[in-house]
């Protein structure tokens, strides 16, 4: 529990008494208790929240829809938590210009909506419920449809953060080609609340397509996932054609999924050459858009539950073979459940592990090891906590930890914002 | 280390052929594509690998002295001008492609490696690197990242940051970071190499980067469209885009344009008050589709002719007169200034107007060819250097454009960067707390100010370390620097 003195009612006065209220323990990260729970209603108030948490030597970790809570290392303090859920205002959506400008609390299901009412879609699409536009944008997350779109870094256009010192600044702006000033939006994408609190977003935006279809095919070889992976990114289907290109593998069986959206002709045209060459592995199933929205609901889910120790990793699109193989191998050798998903025309693949605890490090030790060579990684997204603490969640960062590091500590002097959590115990 | 010294040590590392140090050598290095701004720096070095480019800049870092990396030396916002006594970093002798991987859509090349170079060099296996800067033949892929160069495909493709996936960098103190995953996705930690891509060389210098290419659309289509207006031309533009089409491209030039191009490559571009290229690119049953739609548009946008590509030759030809507009300027006027600004696609209209409205209040002819499709302007303001007072007038146009283009929502730059060039209009974009944030980054890259100084922020401020007692540096007590 923590003993020191909070400024209480300076926080009353700074956001109204409503807005400040005790931490329970659903509000814990990873075991450690903070002590209030702060909802700042604007900028300002979230500039004069950081000051005084500063002044008084606070640590602060802040929190959108609370989705990436199991992400990164346990904190080494966290005195506040600050919600940014009372920021939801959708600032500015320009149809015409394709851009819209949020603040960081906006849920994205309800941007999403909103911005449907004009046909139009952020190329974001991470599976978990509820999470934040400013969550999204420090945990970099992301779901099936980058592959057409990219990341948050080729969305995000201009950004609005409030350091740990209340220093307020922005950078980027509204359009979606501009060079001027450095490009912050992308520092803070990933940035998992460690430099400041981003309190606004600005985004391109796409046309939401006419059409989709859905095309998959069950695989009982987990051998065959990359091969059909290679085939359709070495087709005509370039990555503007097909939007998503996912993966399954569970209980010895797998399902390769492909997601088309276009206009109608070149949908059809283009599930029909996929169908063909996907007739040679089994049967192939080819869905209308709504039972494909049905479909991808379930299917892009994270193939972890509570308790499970969760993998995310990032290996070179041809590597996937190998990538399968030694999470299967390793799995099997140290007698551990393992479930996979992933992106398989971009190179990111998860695992959800369940066994025992000496089990479950030799897995992730074993798989590290290999990608970790060759150049990629391997970040334990959830895990109890007796396992991350016989593990570096985040693994060897390579020769960048050191820059990373001065990065923080221009940012971040005094270690206020989410300490510990990050990579490298920043 | 005094001049003689610094040379023998340059010597040392790269040969004697590796370093320039006679003034009349010199003079050739003494600015990059914008020509106003000219500085001959003390030394110019060649350095032909990563491990010489380490050296130079460890030697550097441990004499204080600043230097500037320059490529090719196309870039139009004086990011490669020369420091006074300072060393010019000339990478054009590490042209290597270094390595090819198709499975993964990768290549891997040296900063010197010119732009063109990387899509010829898997055009054979059906592949092509998307960002495509007019200069595309000579400029380089180390200029495009520290730029991050734009093109007229970026519409639909993105910049040159969106395809570059790694780089191995040489920081200002001389060590090496490999940032970005390279051939993986999300490397753990700040996406250090999106901060880095559009730093206009002011945070390290990249010695190997990592492109991403994509495969070649099944099918292209071309046309053209000519209009009574740029208004008229507008409109074509909204409505295209409105449709929920995203075409690869949407040029447009207004009249004094087409007669200068026209003058000079002779295209046969039709006479009009403005001209649209549209490019269309993907699978060929969307192509084709979209493709009426976008020749319906112009035609309910009163279009007076539309033509459209039979083949790849026209096509080429289309481009070329497009691609030529810049040069063409010199046909019909001694002296011309190039801007660069972005306005919302909103405010397009709006924006040409006061173009207009200046052009007349000045006397100076302004010439419009820009990337409609994302608002991206390029205003020419026409001049004549011997007519005194005219050139400063003409800065003072180009000033109020980009201004304008701020009022209506918009960028001081597009694509060219902010450089030696707009460094003084910083203030009108961003507040003095925002520039300060953005230099945070520059103190934990380049704590002395060594790499490129004197470009982007028009306040230089030091990197003090904090916490700890406080000390005002003399040059801050002079008043020259503000630390923080």
């Amino acid at each position: 529990m923590q003993t020191r003195n909070l400024p209480t009612e300076e926080l009353h006065n700074i956001v109204g008494a409503q807005n400040v209220r005790e931490a329970s323990a659903d509000d814990a990260i990873e075991g450690v208790e903070p002590s209030l729970v702060v909802e700042p209603g604007t900028i300002g108030e979230t500039s004069e929240v950081m000051k005084l948490a500063s002044h008084e030597g606070l640590a602060v970790s802040t929190r959108g829809g609370g989705t990436k809570m199991g992400l990164g290392n346990p904190p080494r303090q966290v005195d506040l938590i600050l919600s940014t859920l009372r920021m939801d205002e959708i600032i500015e959506h320009v149809p015409g210009d394709q851009i819209v400008r949020t603040q960081a609390g906006v849920k994205l299901e309800v941007l999403q909506e909103s911005l449907a009412g004009s046909d139009q879609l952020l190329g974001i699409d991470p599976p978990e419920e509820g999470a934040t536009v400013g969550g999204i944008v420090a945990a970099n997350a992301s779901g099936p449809r980058r592959l057409r779109y990219g990341t948050v870094r080729d969305l995000i256009i201009g950004i609005k953060v409030v350091l740990a010192d209340g220093t307020v600044a922005k950078a980027g702006g509204k359009v979606v080609k501009n060079v001027a000033g450095y490009d912050l939006s992308k520092l803070f994408t990933g940035s998992l609340g460690t430099l400041g609190v981003i309190a606004e977003a600005n985004f391109r935006l796409h046309p939401i397509r006419e059409s989709a279809r859905t095309v998959f095919v069950e695989v009982d070889d987990h051998g065959q996932i990359p091969e059909v992976a290679q085939a359709f990114t070495h087709s005509s289907f370039s990555q503007f054609v097909l939007d998503a290109l996912e993966m399954r593998w569970e209980n010895g069986r797998g399902v390769i999924a492909a997601l088309f959206e276009g206009i109608e002709p070149a949908v059809e045209a283009q599930s029909s050459a996929a169908t063909e060459l996907l007739r040679s592995y089994g049967e192939v199933n080819v869905l209308t858009r709504d039972e494909g929205d049905e479909f991808w609901d379930s299917f892009a889910r994270r193939p972890w539950a509570t308790g499970d120790v969760a993998l995310k990793i990032g290996a070179p699109p041809a590597d996937l073979t190998a990538v399968l193989d030694s999470v299967l191998g390793a799995a099997e050798r140290a007698g551990v459940e393992a479930r996979l998903s992933g992106h398989a025309g971009t190179g990111v693949t998860f695992a959800g592990l369940s066994g025992g605890d000496d089990g479950l490090v030799d897995v992730v030790e074993e798989v590290r090891e290999i990608r970790v060579r060759r150049g990629g990684s391997v970040v334990v997204q959830e895990a109890p906590l007796s396992i991350k603490a016989r593990l570096d969640v985040w693994g060897p960062t390579g020769d960048y930890l050191g820059l990373t590091r001065r990065v923080k500590e221009k940012f971040d002097p005094g270690y206020t914002m989410n300490p510990g959590r990050f990579l490298g115990g920043i | 280390m005094d001049r003689g010294q610094l040379i023998e040590t340059m010597q040392e590392i790269l040969g004697p052929e590796g370093v320039i140090h006679k003034h009349e050598e010199l003079r050739t290095y003494e600015c990059d594509g914008l020509m106003n701004y000219r500085v001959i720096p003390d030394l110019v070095v060649l350095p032909e690998s990563a491990e010489q480019v380490q050296q130079i800049v460890k030697t550097c870092y441990d004499e204080g002295l600043p230097f500037v990396a320059r490529g090719s030396g196309t870039g139009l916002s004086g990011g490669a001008l020369p420091v006074e006594s300072g060393v010019l970093i000339v990478l054009t002798r590490m042209r290597r492609i270094l390595e090819v991987d198709i499975p993964n859509g990768r290549v891997v090349v040296e900063p010197g490696v010119i732009n063109v170079w990387v899509s010829q060099e898997v055009a054979g296996e059906g592949y092509y690197y998307a960002p495509d800067p007019a200069s595309q033949v000579v400029s380089s892929i180390g200029g495009n990242l520290a730029e991050n160069s734009g093109g007229v495909h970026c519409l639909k493709y993105g910049f040159t940051t969106n395809h570059v996936m790694g780089a191995e960098v040489v920081l200002p103190d001389g060590s090496v970071v490999h940032i970005g995953g390279g051939k993986s996705p999300d490397a753990p930690g700040y996406e250090l190499l999106g901060a880095f891509v559009g730093s206009e060389g002011t945070l390290g210098i990249a010695t190997k980067i990592t492109l991403r290419i994509l495969r070649q659309p099944e099918a292209v289509r071309t046309l053209l469209a000519a209009f009574k207006d740029t208004e008229e031309a507008g409109g074509a533009v909204s409505g295209i885009i409105g449709g929920g089409i995203l075409p690869a491209a949407i040029e447009m030039m207004d009249a004094l344009t087409i007669q200068a191009v026209e003058k000079q490559v002779s295209p046969g571009f039709p006479e009009a008050g403005a001209i649209l290229i549209v490019e269309l690119d993907g699978p060929e049953a969307e192509v084709a589709n979209q493709f009426e739609q976008v020749k319906k548009v112009c035609e309910d946008n009163n279009a007076s002719e539309i033509r459209v590509a039979e083949d790849d030759e026209e096509r080429a030809l289309f481009w070329k007169g497009r691609k030529a507009a810049f040069g063409a300027m010199g046909s019909i006027s001694n002296d011309y200034y190039v801007q660069d600004g972005v306005v919302p696609r909103t405010e397009l209209g709006a924006t040409l107007k006061k173009i207009a409205e200046l052009s007349e209040e000045y006397g100076l002819r302004v010439a419009n060819v820009f990337h409609a499709g994302d608002g991206n302007l390029h205003p020419l303001v026409l001049y004549d250097n011997d007519t005194p007072g005219e050139a400063e007038k003409a800065e003072e146009l180009a000033a109020e454009i980009v201004f304008a283009c701020l009022e209506h929502g918009g960028s001081l730059t597009g694509e060219h960067g902010i450089g030696r060039d707009k460094m003084k209009y910083m203030p009108q974009m961003f507040t003095a707390e925002d520039m300060d944030v953005m230099q945070l980054l520059r103190c934990a890259f380049d704590p002395h100010r060594i790499c490129n100084p004197g470009k982007i922020f028009p306040t230089p401020r030091l990197c003090g370390e904090r916490p700890g007692p406080f000390h005002m540096h003399p040059v801050q007590k002079a008043g020259l620097a503000e630390n923080f």
